[in-house]
């Protein structure tokens, strides 16, 4: 089938497309401020939740957790170990800095039951699910 | 420059449990030079003492920490925003680094490394001496 190039039907328009879209997308990474904010994954049981963020590299004064209803907020400083000049660094990946994290849990939680451990820099915290939030199993009565 | 980073293929591991590949990482370093010494941190969040093997081999160093899966029970995971696995990053050393002094503390996750410099490689200050004619 014949077929005409148009100016719509370039065959790199494509390319060129995808090729805007990373450019800004590797912009956008290099602008990002060094800002330390933990990756986190929710695991859901029965009756309790279980929260893990990587945290590596924070003393307990500098860690604050709270929670209210069905968020769990992390908040934190990361500190360097020692002042180190700019033009010292040879390389920098870490991210250091204040953060801040929300996570909105699937159930509402009780908040006076919350247990958190922070070692090897990875914190967990052990939720339990609010009473009326677990479920109830339901007998069945036969005829 | 004392400290070069090799692109080296991490050693696979086989998680004997799920009989699966174990996912190798590569941590984020920060590399920062002082009077006296290079300093080397590295984020390796999940790894105990007795699962990090920091090894120098020819100027070669390696640092490759174990991670284990954390034991949740019947929960489900409902919300990923990171995977958990070793991690893997090689250096090459210059002679400017005293290999026998490399010192190498692991706290709340992250690896400090500290590679004092040789003698020879520290500034050194030059006396003058002026002659009299």
């Amino acid at each position: 089938m014949a077929y005409r190039w148009g100016f719509v039907d370039h065959p790199w328009r494509e390319l060129r497309q995808l090729q805007r879209e990373m450019n800004t997308i590797f912009e956008s990474v290099f602008e990002r401020p060094l800002e330390a904010a933990p990756a986190c994954n929710v695991y859901a049981g029965d009756t309790d939740l279980l929260v893990t963020c990587e945290l590596p590299g924070v003393t307990l004064d500098d860690l604050d957790i709270s929670v209210m209803g069905d968020t769990l907020t992390v908040k934190g400083e990361r500190k360097p170990a020692e002042e180190v000049q700019r033009e010292a660094y040879h390389r920098r990946e870490r991210r250091m800095g204040a953060f801040s994290r929300s996570i909105q849990l699937p159930n509402r939680v009780d908040a006076e039951n919350v247990e958190a451990q922070y070692e090897d820099g990875v914190l967990t915290v052990h939720l339990n699910k609010a009473a009326d939030e677990k479920p109830r199993k339901i007998t069945v009565k036969s005829a | 420059m004392s400290i070069v980073e090799r692109n080296e293929a991490a050693p696979t591991r086989t998680d004997t449990e799920l009989t699966r590949q174990v996912r190798q990482f590569v941590p984020d370093v920060d590399i920062y030079e002082t009077d006296d010494s290079l300093v080397l941190l590295a984020d390796i969040p999940g790894v105990k003492a007795d699962q990090l093997t920091v090894r120098l081999e020819k100027n070669v160093l390696t640092i490759h920490g174990r991670v284990d899966p954390i034991d949740v029970g019947e929960r489900n995971l409902i919300h990923a925003e990171y995977e958990t696995g070793d991690y893997y990053r090689v250096f090459s050393l210059s002679d400017e680094i005293d290999q026998d002094r490399i010192d190498a503390t692991l706290k709340n996750g992250v690896l400090t490394l500290r590679l004092p410099k040789a003698a020879r490689a520290k500034a050194r200050q030059i006396k003058v001496s002026t002659e009299s004619s």
